[in-house]
C-alpha cells in the first residue's frame, strides 16, 4: 500500500521562492522500519528540494529495487517517479534525461543495488556524466531480502546474523572518482547539517554526482560490531573540509574568513565555498581524494563531506551535441525530412 | 557433357578470403545486373571473422524475378585456395569453374562435367598494375571484367557504376576501369563462347531498388521520429543503429549543427533497452536493436515494460542460435523468446517485415503503434533480411500523416479534469489508459511507474482483485492490439483447394516459388503470409478454410506452428511444419519437397483431394 498524507495545510508554513511550502516536497507515507536510514534521507532530499525551490514536477525520481529504491514514493509526491527492476536504474535515468535534457533527475538506488547486481550500470552512468544526482542509500546489507551481507560491507563487519564478512568490501566514491565522476560526496543519514547542503551542491551539478550516504539498516545491520551501524559511524566519522552552498539566487555572505576559503562556482552559477583547515583535502585533485580515501580506511575511519569535485566536465548532451531543445518534445516537422528527402535518399540504392 | 545453358537464370557463387577486398567488387557485379534491369539476389555467407576465413557470396539472377535462395550453383569464382576443391567438387554438373591460373590447378581436379576457365589474375595484376596495394584489391575488379565479356553484361554498366562510386574521387575510377578491361580482355581472347549463361537486359525492374534491411530499418526509425537509440553490438543488428546515427547525422542537424537524436553504445543489452525505455517513458521515441543473445538478456526489462506499460520499440535481427551458435548465419528462431520475453504472464507484439521497404514501414510506423498501445513492439528481422541487398519496390512516405502518439494528456487536459485519473484507468474500455508525461503539469498527473502490482491509480497493491483486474485488462489491450497490428496478406489461388500455406519474413521470398512450382505440378495451395502478432482473426478464417495448413518457418521446432497453436487453439493435426534452419535461407527446393512428401504420406482421402483440387 502507498499511505496518503492528509491534504490539510497549514496556513503560516513557511514558503520558499516559488510559493511553496515543505509539505509541498512531500510524498506518501514511508512503509519502511521505524529509525530505518532511508527516512531520514528521504527528508533530507525534501528539504534540499525545497530549499532550492525546484519545481517539483520538473524533477524526475529514479530507483531499482530495494528498501532504499522504494524511498521515492515517499518524497516529491507531484514528481513522476521510476521504479525500475533490481540494479539496472541509471539506464532508465539515462534514457529519461536523453529524452529531456530539462528536468532534474534523482536516482535513489541501495548498496546492493548498485554494488553488486547494478556494478555495470553504475560505472557506465558515471562514464558518460549523465547530468543526475545518483543517491546511494548504503546500510551494508541487503535490507529487503532480510540482511545478507553486501559488497559494501566492511571485511570483518558483523551484521545481526553475527558472522564477520569475509569478503574485501567496495568503496563506491573511491570508484566513481576513478570513473570520471565530478561530484562526488559520502555523507550519513544521521547527520542532516551536513547532507543538506551536499544534496543541494549536487543537485546545482551539472553533470553526474554521487552522495553516498551510509545508512544504518536498524532491523538486521545495526549492531556495533557493523561499520555501517549509528554507533560506529559516530564514533569514526570525520569530515572534509567544512563548506557552504550558495544557491545561485543568494546573495554571498560567506562566514568564513577570506583566504581560508576556495570558492568553487557551480555550473548554474551557484557557488561552494570550500573552508579549508590546514590537513584538509584537496578535494578538486583526483589523486589527493582518493589518497585521502584510502588514508581514512587504513585509519578505520570513514571520510566525509565533498570527496571530490569538478565542474569542468561536460555532460552526456554536451559529449553527444545533442539538440538544446528537449528530445521528446521535438514533432514530425523536427524529425522527419519528408517524403522529397526520402526520394533522393532511396534513389542512392538503384 | 552439356553445359548448362541459361539466359538470366542461374546461381553464381564467388569464393574469396574474408578481409581481401572482395565484397566491393562482388557488389558490383551484382549492381550491374540489377542495373540491367534483372531481378538478383546476392547472398554474403560469410564467417564470424574479420580476416582471413573464407567467404563466400553467392548471386542468383532470375529473370522470373524469384528472389529467395536456389540452392546450388552453376558458376563459381574461386579464388580462395583454402576452399578450391570443396567449391570445385560442389559445382553444379555443366557448370563454370574460373579460378586463377597463375598456378596450374592439380591434377586431381579432373571432373569431366564442368568447364574450366582458367584467367591468371594474379600473373595479370603483377603485370599491369604497379602499385602493390592496388594489385590485391584490384583483383577481384579483373575477375568482374572476365564476368562481364562471359556473361554478356553490359560493360558501361560497371564502369558508369565505378564512375558513380567514385565521384568524389574520380582517380580511383581510372585504375579500377582498367582492371575491368584487363579482365574483360582477358577473357575475350582466350575465352570465346565458352560460357553459355547469359545475362540480357529486362524490363522486369523499374522503380525498383536494392537495399539491405538494417539500413531501411535506420532509415525507417528516422521517418519514424526516433529520437533516442540505446544499442549493444552485436551481428547481424549492429548495421541497424550504425544506419540511423549516420542518417541522423545527416537528416536531423539543426541550424547549430546539433543532432536531434541521441545514440548510446551501451555496457550491454540491459542497458540498451533500459535507455530506450527511460526515454519512452519520459515522451521520446526510443528504440534497440539486438539479436538473438541480447533478446535473451532484455527479458526482465520487457517483462517491467509489459506490466508498467511503457512503449518502446525493439528490433531483433535474428541469426543462428542456440547461445553463440552460429553468429554469422541466419534463421527465425527468436519467436518464442521474443513473443513470451519475461517471467510471469507476459506476451508482446510482434511484426514481421519480409523485404526491405517493409522493413522501413513497419519500423517507421511501430513507433506509432508502441505509443497507441504502451507496450513494446518487437520487429523480427533476420540476417538473410538485415545484411544481405535485396530488390524491393522503394518505400514511400505519405507528408501529411502526423505522428499518434497514443493516449497521453497534455497540460491542458490535466488542468480540465483537474487532475482526476488514473495512469492505469481504463476508461475507453479498450484496455489502454492514458499516461502523462514527466513536467507536463505542477500538479497534476504525477505518477510512480513501477514493476511490482499497482490499482488504476499506480499505488503500491498486493490486493488480489486489484492485481487481477489488471492482468485481466493486459489480456484485453492485446485483444485491442490485434486491430492496430498490419493485417495478413492473403492469397486465394483455388477457394477449393483443402490446402494452404503460412510462412512470414524471409521465407516469403522462397514460398512463392514453391507455390508456384507446385502448381505447375498441379498442386494449388493457398497462401497467407503473417505479418504480426497477436494473429489478426483472417488468419483463424483462413486455416480453418483449408484441411491442411503447411506452416514454413526457418527453424527446427517449428516455433511459428506452435504460437499459432497456443494463441489460435487450432487443430495441432492440421498444422505441418515445412523447416530448414542449417542457417542458410530457406529455398523453395525445400518447401516443395516437404510439402509433396508430406501429401504423398497423408491417407488416401486426403490424397484424393489432391487430385480433385487440381482438375
Ligand atoms: C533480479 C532480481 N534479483 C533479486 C531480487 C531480490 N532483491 C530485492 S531487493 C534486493 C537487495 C536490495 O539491497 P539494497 O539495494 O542494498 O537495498 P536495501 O533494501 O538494503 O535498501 C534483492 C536481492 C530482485 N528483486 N531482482
Ligand atoms: S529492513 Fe533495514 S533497510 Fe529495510 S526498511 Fe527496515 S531498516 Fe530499512
Ligand atoms: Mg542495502
Amino acid at each position: 500500500m502507498t499511505y496518503r498524507r492528509p491534504t490539510f495545510r497549514h496556513p503560516n508554513l513557511p514558503k520558499n521562492d516559488l510559493g511553496y511550502t515543505k509539505r509541498d516536497y512531500e510524498g506518501g507515507i514511508s512503509t519502511l522500519c521505524a529509525g530505518c536510514g532511508h527516512d531520514s534521507i528521504s527528508n533530507a532530499i525534501i528539504q534540499a528540494c525545497y530549499e532550492m525551490a525546484l519545481e517539483p514536477h520538473k524533477v524526475a525520481k529514479m530507483s531499482g529495487i530495494g528498501c532504499s529504491s522504494k524511498t521515492p514514493a515517499y518524497f516529491l509526491g507531484k514528481s513522476h517517479g521510476f521504479n525500475s527492476v533490481h540494479g539496472r536504474m541509471p539506464s532508465i535515468a539515462t534514457g529519461a534525461n536523453l529524452a529531456n535534457r530539462d528536468l532534474t533527475y534523482i536516482g535513489v538506488s541501495g548498496d546492493g543495488d548498485t554494488a553488486s547486481i547494478g556494478m555495470g550500470q553504475f560505472a557506465h552512468v558515471i562514464r558518460r556524466n549523465i547530468d543526475m544526482t545518483y543517491i546511494v542509500m548504503n546500510n551494508g546489507c541487503y535490507g529487503l531480502t532480510k540482511g545478507q551481507d553486501s559488497a559494501t560491507a566492511d571485511r570483518g563487519s558483523k551484521s545481526k546474523k553475527g558472522a564477520p564478512n569475509p569478503f574485501e568490501s567496495i568503496d563506491l566514491c573511491e570508484l566513481a572518482i576513478q570513473l570520471g565522476a565530478g561530484f562526488v560526496a559520502r555523507s550519513f543519514s544521521g547527520d542532516k547539517q551536513q547532507l543538506v547542503p551536499l544534496l543541494k551542491a549536487a543537485l546545482a551539478h551539472k553533470g553526474f554526482s554521487l552522495i553516498d550516504v551510509i545508512s544504518p539498516c536498524v532491523t538486521f545491520n545495526n549492531p556495533d560490531t557493523s561499520t555501517k551501524s549509528y554507533q560506529y559511524v559516530r564514533d569514526h566519522s570525520e569530515a572534509t573540509a567544512t563548506f557552504d552552498f550558495i544557491p545561485l539566487r543568494m546573495e554571498i555572505t560567506t562566514t568564513y574568513d577570506k583566504g581560508t576559503t576556495t570558492p568553487i562556482t557551480m555550473h548554474d552559477g551557484s557557488i561552494i565555498n570550500l573552508y579549508k583547515s590546514d590537513d584538509s583535502v584537496d578535494v578538486t585533485s583526483r589523486r589527493a581524494a582518493i589518497d585521502a580515501l584510502e588514508e581514512h580506511r587504513e585509519q578505520n575511519q570513514i571520510l566525509t563531506g565533498i570527496l571530490y569535485i569538478s565542474e569542468e566536465m561536460r555532460d552526456t548532451h554536451e559529449i553527444l551535441q545533442t539538440c538544446d531543445t528537449p528530445l521528446n518534445t521535438l514533432t514530425e516537422e523536427d524529425l522527419c525530412p519528408g517524403s522529397t528527402t526520402l526520394a533522393a535518399i532511396v534513389d542512392q540504392y538503384r | 557433357m552439356t553445359k548448362l545453358e541459361a539466359t538470366n537464370d542461374f546461381v553464381i557463387r564467388f569464393a574469396n578470403v574474408n578481409g581481401s577486398g572482395s565484397a566491393s567488387a562482388n557488389n558490383l557485379f551484382a549492381k550491374a545486373i540489377f542495373r540491367m534491369g534483372i531481378p538478383v539476389s546476392p547472398k554474403n555467407i560469410f564467417p564470424s571473422n574479420i580476416q582471413g576465413l573464407p567467404t563466400w557470396y553467392e548471386v542468383r539472377v532470375s529473370g522470373d524475378g524469384y528472389l529467395g535462395r536456389r540452392g546450388g550453383y552453376d558458376f563459381i569464382v574461386a579464388v580462395n585456395g583454402q576452399t578450391m576443391r570443396k567449391d570445385y567438387d560442389d559445382l553444379l554438373p555443366g557448370g563454370y569453374f574460373l579460378y586463377d591460373s597463375t598456378r596450374p590447378l592439380p591434377e586431381n581436379y579432373d571432373r569431366k562435367d564442368v568447364t574450366l576457365i582458367d584467367i591468371p589474375l594474379t600473373e595479370i595484376c603483377n603485370r599491369e598494375i604497379s602499385n602493390p596495394k592496388l594489385r590485391l584489391l584490384l583483383k577481384n575488379i579483373v575477375y568482374v571484367g572476365a564476368l562481364a565479356y562471359l556473361l554478356d553484361i553490359e560493360f558501361s554498366v560497371l564502369t558508369d557504376s565505378l564512375k558513380k562510386q567514385f565521384a568524389k574521387k574520380p582517380k580511383l575510377a581510372e585504375p579500377n576501369i582498367h582492371a575491368l578491361e584487363l579482365g574483360f580482355n582477358y577473357a575475350r581472347e582466350n575465352h570465346t563462347e565458352s560460357c553459355c549463361l547469359k545475362v540480357k537486359r529486362s524490363k522486369k525492374l523499374s522503380d525498383h531498388i536494392i537495399m539491405d534491411g538494417n539500413s531501411a530499418t535506420g532509415l525507417g526509425a528516422i521517418y519514424g521520429g526516433a529520437t533516442v537509440a540505446g544499442w549493444y553490438p552485436i551481428t547481424p543488428s549492429t548495421s541497424v543503429v550504425e544506419a540511423f546515427s549516420k542518417f541522423a547525422n545527416k537528416y536531423r542537424q539543426d541550424d547549430k549543427g546539433r543532432v536531434k537524436a541521441a545514440v548510446i553504445q551501451a555496457e550491454d543489452e540491459l542497458a540498451a533497452l533500459g535507455i530506450a525505455m527511460g526515454a519512452c517513458w519520459n515522451g521520446a521515441r526510443g528504440f534497440t536493436a539486438t539479436s538473438g543473445p541480447g533478446i535473451s538478456l532484455m527479458n526482465e526489462f520487457l517483462g517491467l515494460a509489459y506490466f508498467a506499460e511503457i512503449p518502446v520499440v525493439l528490433i531483433d535481427v535474428q541469426r543462428t542460435g542456440p547461445s553463440t551458435g552460429m553468429p554469422t548465419r541466419t534463421q527465425q528462431s527468436d519467436l518464442f523468446i521474443s513473443a513470451y520475453a519475461s517471467h510471469g504472464d507476459t506476451k508482446h507484439i510482434l511484426l514481421f517485415p519480409h523485404d526491405p521497404e517493409e522493413c522501413f514501414t513497419m519500423t517507421a510506423n511501430s513507433f506509432d503503434l508502441a505509443d497507441q498501445l504502451q507496450t513494446p513492439i518487437i520487429i523480427m528481422s533476420d540476417l538473410d533480411l538485415g545484411m544481405n541487398d535485396h530488390v524491393c519496390s522503394p518505400p514511400q512516405w505519405d507528408d501529411n500523416l502526423q505522428y499518434n502518439r497514443g493516449k497521453v494528456l497534455n497540460e491542458k487536459q490535466l488542468e480540465e479534469i483537474k487532475g482526476n485519473w488514473g495512469r492505469y484507468h481504463d476508461i475507453d474500455g479498450d484496455g489502454i489508459c492514458y499516461r502523462t508525461i514527466p513536467g507536463t503539469h505542477p500538479e497534476y498527473g504525477s505518477y510512480f511507474t513501477r514493476g511490482s502490482s499497482h490499482d488504476q491509480k499506480a499505488a503500491y497493491t498486493e490486493d488480489s482483485d486489484k492485481y487481477v483486474e489488471s492482468m485481466v485488462r493486459l489480456e484485453k489491450k492485446w485483444l485491442t492490439a490485434k486491430k492496430y497490428v498490419p493485417a495478413p496478406v492473403v492469397q486465394i489461388h483455388d477457394k477449393k483447394s483443402p490446402w494452404g500455406i503460412i510462412f512470414f519474413g524471409t521465407s516469403t521470398y522462397s514460398a512463392h516459388e514453391a507455390m508456384d512450382r507446385l502448381t505447375e505440378k498441379n498442386i494449388r495451395v493457398n497462401s497467407l503470409r503473417l505479418r504480426a502478432l497477436p494473429f489478426h482473426d483472417e488468419v483463424g478464417e483462413f486455416i480453418d478454410k483449408h484441411e491442411t495448413v503447411f506452416v514454413i518457418e526457418q527453424n527446427r521446432d517449428g516455433q511459428m506452428r506452435k504460437i499459432l497453436i497456443n494463441e489460435g487453439d487450432f487443430d495441432p493435426h492440421k498444422l505441418i511444419s515445412v523447416l530448414n534452419y542449417d542457417g542458410l535461407p530457406i529455398t523453395a527446393g525445400q518447401i516443395c519437397k516437404q510439402i509433396e512428401e508430406a501429401l504423398e504420406a497423408m491417407s488416401p482421402p486426403a490424397k484424393k483431394a489432391v487430385q480433385g483440387g487440381t482438375k
